[in-house]
């Protein structure tokens, strides 16, 4: 906790100030950082303009980072250190990375601890270290523009990004100093953006093609509500798969041997800009240098691109068929279709989204901000600026969770689909005689092989009765938040002995290892922190002894009893006693102290006044 | 399934989005219920708030969650009445079913194969067509039972409805799988 507490200081502003939030779009190729001013949300520029950060950071010989357009140009003469598209490896092991990308990548990877992780001269990294260099220039960027530090932000992940690719993103941004207010599905950030300005009521499709991942999500929105219905895609499909096929083809057309790293980068990168010259144009140059000092000269055609990826672009329709028939509506209920991603700009993949929609897309919002914009949107309200445009947002979770069951399948617990927060139990048995432990594999996926799911814990119910094979009841119960986060416990019902697990997977960074990385990511002298802290611990007291006489001046005589009431008592005076010193852990320990003694107090305070709200609107529904 | 898992606030589902307890729900009225039970307590509206207070609110609002998600369709619904009522619906065993619908069942199941097997597009229409003619007669009969608290009947009628309803997802299963 205390590392958090370093991380986010923009928790000390006062209550009723202005918050500072913004909201980030971690893409496969590019990145950017949005805040709302003045009630408009705004992409944040860096220093010379630039709105997009280029998601590739290169690490070097000497130590030396560089992050965004600097380390891309680098990544043709350095490119196994020069790591682009690193979010196709988050959460990801390195059967899935090899399986997936077939030796084509320049990368030394290494199998680590639940993740893959690349080697490179400033030694082993993990995808989430590699991302976390990305968001932190994203927030100094911020920090700069802003004047100040950042309350906390909303970062997007793919709709179909799984439990351990969400932990990934999420660990990424706390080792990047970032106060997580949300992680934020990217077509629901889109349909926020588009939703909010153009006053949109109805049932939308957001087609969502990036660099590395394809999302489809269905929503409703209705007076203010965002309802997510459905949502599908691929996290592994997307604009780099295009390049790949053009570079194929060159590497055919020009009769080349396998390539070095070098060459295969240089390909790559000129595959790229074909495919994006070809969304104007109808025919490019493909010109090449190679090492050797050999030149590939070819001219590529729309109508060779189209024949050369067209399955790819086929292979987006299925989950769109998918997520209509989950959301239980009828293409004609469709009432517009929004693009988002850079790859949505190729003429094919607008041409197939009008013909399977059966109308012209949207396309009055530029694809590469309007997720960062929405995330802006949504980080501003999640931060408590509440303004009079208050929307709720209802999301889902992607992908169903369920636990191995015999014969290595899976049994579902929570369906794909189902909106958030949700709570799902199932009752299980033993299968021997006198069995007194369970072991209990949480897994997440469509398919019915364990194999084919990916597994996300392991854990252990102790302490069963001895009973016949059959007659011990365990229940499992799946509880998934607002942020998508699992949590599961199992109990045995005629005992009551109960396990439980917060999932959350490792990555081989151990919190030395992380508190070092975050202190090394702070650009303020020890001295500084020091001061700062003391000063953000006193003004958390404060707040919380301000909050709590209140509350105690309410409610105190309806929801406490007298022995509540004396422990809170005597917890505020110790809080008092340590609030005038300078020893800022005695400020925290007495806060925490504190803030635990009035934990139920709270809930019951949050229970009566939403049960007066309830009831308040039955009687004016009546 | 079991349907578990909603013993937060507001256990019943009716009473928790203010509406009539009963089979024949306003689909539009429920849809604004929803909406409006979530504005009020979805841990989002709270975000300045602590741990404990937003814990709480999270709990309504997976309740919230739960009822609209039973009651949105008609065969969850009655589920809930029949089950609230204390009769079982033994999903697991039809030996209840009477002989003449199961034969009629297996009938479906291997036109549906065939179908599959075919690439008959038209043959699942001709199926799915004779399901809803099954399923109009037993829809009233459904609402008539439970409106009378028949629940023995009731449960009987929801179990000949529960086959019907996985015949077609089958038959959208086998239509996906020829799509792709």
């Amino acid at each position: 906790m205390a590392l958090l507490q370093i991380s986010e200081p923009g928790q000390s502003t006062a209550p009723h100030q202005h918050r500072r939030a913004i909201g980030i779009d971690l893409g496969t190729t590019h990145s950017l950082v949005a805040t709302v001013r003045n009630s408009i949300a705004t992409v944040l520029p860096d220093e010379h303009g630039r709105n997009l950060l280029p998601s590739v950071v290169r690490y070097g010989t000497d130590g030396v980072r560089a992050v965004g357009a600097e380390a891309q140009s680098q990544q043709a003469e350095d490119p196994r250190n020069t790591l682009v598209s690193v979010k196709r490896f988050m959460g990801r092991g390195l059967s899935d990375v090899v399986q997936t990308h077939q030796g084509d990548l320049p990368y030394d990877f290494v199998d680590g601890p639940g993740m893959v992780q690349i080697r490179t001269a400033a030694g082993v990294k993990s995808p989430v270290e590699v991302s976390a260099e990305i968001l932190r220039v994203l927030r100094l960027r911020a920090e700069a523009s802003l004047g100040g530090d950042i309350t906390g932000a909303v970062i997007t992940v793919p709709a179909y990004f799984d439990d351990a690719q969400r932990q990934a993103t999420k660990d990424a941004a706390q080792l990047a100093g970032l106060n997580v207010l949300r992680l934020l599905n990217e077509p629901t950030a889109a349909a926020i953006a588009y939703g909010l300005d153009n006053a949109a009521e109805g049932v939308y499709a957001v087609y969502d093609l990036g660099g590395g991942t394809f999302d489809i999500s269905i929503l409703r929105l209705s007076k203010g509500v965002f309802e997510v219905l459905a949502t599908g895609g691929d996290s592994a499909l997307g604009g780099d798969d295009f390049d790949r096929r053009i570079a194929c083809w060159a590497l055919e057309n020009a009769q080349l041997t396998p390539l070095g790293a070098r060459d295969l980068r240089a390909m790559q990168v000129e595959a790229r800009e074909v495919k994006e010259a070809l969304s104007s144009r109808d025919r490019a140059r493909f010109h090449v240098r190679l090492v050797n000092g050999d030149a590939v000269d070819l001219t590529l055609d729309t109508e060779t691109l189209e024949a050369l990826s067209a399955n790819l672009v086929a292979k987006t329709l299925k989950p769109c068929r998918q997520a209509l028939r989950d959301a239980g509506v009828d293409i004609a209920d469709i009432r517009g279709v929004v693009l988002v991603g850079g790859s949505t700009r190729m003429p094919m993949v607008r041409r197939a989204v009008a013909e399977f929609f059966g109308q012209t897309p949207l396309t009055n919002l530029d694809p590469d901000q309007v997720v960062a914009l929405g995330a802006a949107r949504q980080a501003h309200l999640l931060a408590g600026n509440r303004g009079g445009d208050d929307w709720l947002l209802l999301d889902v979770i992607p992908l169903s969770l369920g636990i191995e069951t015999m014969g290595s399948l899976v049994e579902k617990i929570v369906p794909r689909n189902a909106t958030l927060p949700i709570a799902r139990a199932q009752e299980f048995t033993t299968f021997k005689d006198g069995q007194t432990a369970m072991r209990i594999h949480v897994l997440q996926g469509e398919r019915e092989r364990v194999d084919d799911c990916r597994s996300l814990a392991h854990f252990e119910l102790r302490g069963i009765p001895p009973l016949p094979a059959g007659a011990a009841r365990i229940k499992v119960t799946f509880e998934v938040d607002a942020d998508g986060l699992l949590a599961v416990t199992a109990s045995e019902q005629s005992t009551g002995v109960t396990a439980q697990v917060a999932v959350k997977p490792s990555y081989g960074l151990s919190d030395d290892d992380i508190a070092r990385m975050l202190r090394d990511s702070f650009d303020h002298a020890r001295d500084d922190l020091d001061a700062r802290a003391l000063a953000e611990a006193q003004v958390d007291a404060d707040r919380l002894l301000d909050a709590v006489r209140a509350a105690l001046a309410a409610d105190a005589e309806a929801l406490l009893n007298v022995d509540e009431r004396a422990v809170i008592g005597s917890r505020i005076d110790a809080l008092v006693t340590a609030r005038t010193g300078n020893d800022r852990s005695a400020i925290r320990q007495a806060t925490d102290a504190l803030s635990t003694a009035t934990d139920d107090f709270a809930a019951r305070r949050m229970d009566a006044s939403i049960r007066n709200a309830l009831a308040g609107r039955t009687i004016a529904s009546l | 399934m079991s349907e578990a898992g909603s013993s937060g606030p507001g256990a019943d589902h009716f009473a928790l989005l203010g509406l009539p307890r009963a089979f024949d729900v306003d689909l539009h009225a429920l849809d604004e219920a929803y909406r409006a039970v979530q504005a009020q307590v979805h841990p989002d509206r709270f975000a300045d708030k602590s741990d404990a207070e937003r814990r709480v609110a999270m709990q309504w609002a997976t309740s919230a969650n739960e009822a609209y998600r039973v009651l949105k369709k008609p065969l969850p619904r009655a589920k809930y009445l029949i089950e609230s009522a204390g009769v079982g619906l033994g999903e697991q065993d039809n030996t209840a079913m009477p002989t003449d619908f199961l034969i009629q069942q297996m009938e479906w199941r291997e036109h549906v194969a065939e179908a599959r097997a075919h690439r008959d597009d038209k043959g699942l229409r001709r199926i799915e067509h004779a399901i809803r003619g099954a399923e109009v007669e037993l829809w009233p009969l459904l609402a008539e039972r439970i409106t009378a608290a028949d629940w023995s009947h009731a449960a009987d009628v929801w179990r000949r409805l529960r086959f019907l309803e996985k015949l077609h997802d089958d038959i959208e299963d086998v239509r996906s799988a020829l799509i792709d």
